[in-house]
């Protein structure tokens, strides 16, 4: 299909699974067997134009895509600088950019014939994209929670329920996401012949962060011809938020090779310095946990450390492999914003632009409020508004002291 | 000849298959797992295995990720388990001592200074249960260098095909990971045993050892019928952990009845004739 291009950016992972020193497939001997098979699997569909059609047809009708790209006009009058647009997936069918990922890899399973469905979640937008999915083909998932994930998502849990999945209360370690991660990863092991495992990241073992990271080029796709059309030019900027760091890539993906600054924004918690943050690049050091080599908290033995953001899906102590790579290159800037600046953040989209943003793209929003001011009023920033705040009113209601 | 090797070796001409318990480092503290050592060489063990223990430990149950977590909390390391090899390996030079654990912790130690550390105090090869052979060119080196082996792990869901390619440059002895599954949940049944060896048998020179869900006298003898060696790991880990006390510290009385478990598992793994 595409022919490789030379010095691009775009070509990676090598044929180990590696971007750069990152990547790679850190399993298990039990699961090994399956990664193999899984790539094998989805480097023939990637090629398969069947398969090609049916992911556009659900990205499209099921989905509601392309989503639309918003010039916010007010916001940037706001902050005086550079003209902002949102990428809206915020729009997407479920509320997040966590359903392209979700529909790619459930086409995937199918065409594998698999018929059991299990995911990880931490903020519970994966969890529902993948219980939703399974509702739509038929299939029974399984989803792994924190408990503490659970306690502050309740209504992402019903919603799961709904869709008729059945959510595994997970209490090992901090019992959030990554310690979900590891009993997804348990109970592959224990049902290898017929369970698939959607990631919702880009991250875990190849082929799941180049994989996923595909599935959610639709963003980056989509955005650079709708720039085109409403500028006639590429963003100067483009920007998103980075827990495990799916939407980024999405997003940054198509426009590796431009001229365009890419900006990612992790968690920085309660402060870099704070010992309380998700600021895997800023803060972590390389090293390997769940099937990659990348960018981890970890202490000076090598144990990971817990992570902490005011949004659960920011909370991982990794990155995606891709991300470790273009941070060491120098591609991507990454940054970090505060609990408390995404909460400005936040109420600044609801009130300017009458939106109410996940707590994830408000982090984005946060480093937006930030540069816009000094960037001249000629430039553009395009940024990935991949979430929408419904399930965060009531994280954001007890920060702001209001009782539901 | 490597104490592996070696090993081997002597259980071949008694005619018997050999057993490998596990004690998770530092679980509840280090003067457990100190005893622990001792006790197990005097009581029967063959080889032993000792955990080295990470905060993320996916391929493992419900038992050894709180031995995990007691561990941790007790204060473990790298460098600790190392020096609790050290004590050990001062007063016993034949029992082989593996590690076993994850890859991180070592790659934060530094892999090369890891290896030889862990020769220089008498460790005898390593299990990382997350380096596949797709990825071992990443501590093969360090480990040969130091005449450590890296012990292999074969799944249910190793192809015949695949086979070679696990084993390709593998040594000491080849450990089975019997059931699709994390450690201490499922049992391989006898008849598994009999279509699962053979067929690694067919691909390996080295020994076999087979793992994961092997619990009692009676199923480590059926092992001993098949394989080479068992492990046994959860179900040693439950006896300690059940006997507690109130501090989380482990009685005298609870390493004893450890201790009587691995000479009852001894002892009927050395009823068996092997049937190779």
């Amino acid at each position: 299909m595409n022919q490789p291009i030379p010095n691009s950016l775009r070509n990676l992972p090598d044929e180990r699974g590696r971007f750069g020193d990152f990547g790679g497939r850190f399993v298990a001997e039990t699961l090994m067997p399956l990664i193999l098979e899984l790539e094998a699997a989805y480097e023939a569909a990637k090629r398969d134009p069947a398969f090609q059609r049916e992911f556009e047809y659900y990205l499209k009708h099921y989905v509601g895509r392309p989503s639309p790209l918003w010039f916010a006009e007010r916001l940037t009058e706001k902050l005086g600088g550079a003209k902002v647009y949102f990428k809206r997936d915020e729009l997407n069918h479920t509320g997040a950019h966590k359903i392209n990922n979700c529909i790619g890899q459930i086409l995937l399973a199918k065409r594998m014939g698999k018929t059991r469905i299990i995911a990880e979640t931490g903020a519970g937008q994966h969890g529902v994209a993948t219980a939703t999915v399974a509702a739509l083909f038929g299939l029974p998932c399984v989803i792994y929670m924190g408990a503490t994930d659970i306690e502050r998502q309740q209504p992402n849990v019903f919603r799961m329920k709904l869709l008729g999945a059945e959510v595994r209360s997970v209490t090992s370690g901090a019992a959030t996401l990554k310690d979900s991660m590891n009993e997804a990863l348990r109970d592959w092991v224990a049902n290898v012949r017929d369970t698939f495992y959607i990631i919702g990241t880009a991250a875990g073992p190849h082929p799941y962060p180049a994989m996923v990271r595909d599935f959610q080029s639709v963003i980056g796709i989509e955005a650079r011809a709708q720039m085109l059309e409403a500028e006639g030019r590429l963003p100067d900027v483009a920007i998103a938020a980075v827990g495990g760091g799916s939407n980024a890539i999405g997003l940054f993906h198509p426009f590796l090779d431009d001229a365009v600054k890419l900006i990612g924004v992790e968690a920085a918690g309660r402060g870099l310095n704070s010992g309380e943050h998700a600021a895997s690049l800023s803060r972590g050091r390389p090293g390997v946990l769940h099937g990659n080599k990348t960018y981890l908290l970890q202490d000076a033995d090598g144990q990971i450390l817990e992570a902490h953001s005011i949004s659960a899906g920011l909370d991982y102590p990794g990155i995606g492999p891709e991300h470790s790579y273009l941070h060491e290159i120098g591609r991507v800037d990454y940054v970090a914003i505060t609990d408390d600046e995404a909460l400005d953040a936040f109420q600044l989209c609801c009130r300017t632009e009458g939106i109410i943003p996940a707590l994830e793209p408000s982090h984005a929003l946060a480093h937006v409020a930030k540069i816009a001011p000094e960037m001249p009023r000629s430039q553009i920033i395009l940024m990935n508004l991949c979430g929408r705040g419904d399930k965060d009113i009531f994280t954001v209601a007890k920060h702001l002291g209001e009782n539901l | 000849m490597s104490r592996i090797a070696a090993t081997f070796a002597h259980l071949k001409t008694e005619g018997r298959a050999g057993l490998i318990p596990f004690v998770e480092a530092f679980d509840p503290d280090r003067a457990t797992s100190a005893a622990l050592l001792a006790g197990m060489a005097a009581r029967g063990a063959d080889i032993i295995e000792i955990g080295m223990p990470f905060t993320d430990p996916m391929a493992d149950g419900p038992t050894i990720q709180a031995a995990g977590r007691r561990a941790l909390r007790a204060g473990a390391t790298l460098a600790g388990v190392l020096d609790l090899v050290r004590e050990f390996r001062a007063v016993n030079g034949t029992v082989p001592l593996v590690l076993m654990g994850y890859l991180n912790p070592i790659l934060s130690y530094g892999v090369e200074r890891f290896a030889a550390d862990a020769a220089k105090a008498g460790v005898d090869g390593l299990i990382v249960v997350d380096l596949p052979t797709e990825e071992a060119d990443l501590m093969l080196p360090g480990l040969r260098a130091n005449g450590l082996d890296l012990i292999r792990l074969v799944a249910p869901t190793t192809s015949d095909e695949r086979l070679p390619v696990v084993l390709k440059e593998s040594s000491g002895f080849v450990y089975y990971v019997s059931i699709t599954g994390v450690t201490g949940t499922r049992t391989a049944s006898a008849e598994d045993l009999t279509r699962d060896i053979p067929r690694i048998r067919a691909a390996t020179d080295l020994p076999i050892a087979v793992g994961f869900g092997v619990r009692t006298p009676e199923q480590a003898a059926i092992v001993a019928r098949h394989a080479d060696a068992a492990v046994v790991a959860s179900a040693l880990i439950d006896r300690m952990a059940s006997g507690l006390d109130e501090s989380g510290h482990a009685p005298h009385a609870v390493i004893e009845a450890v201790l009587d478990d691995v000479s009852a598992l001894a002892g009927a793994m050395r009823g068996e004739k092997r049937a190779a």
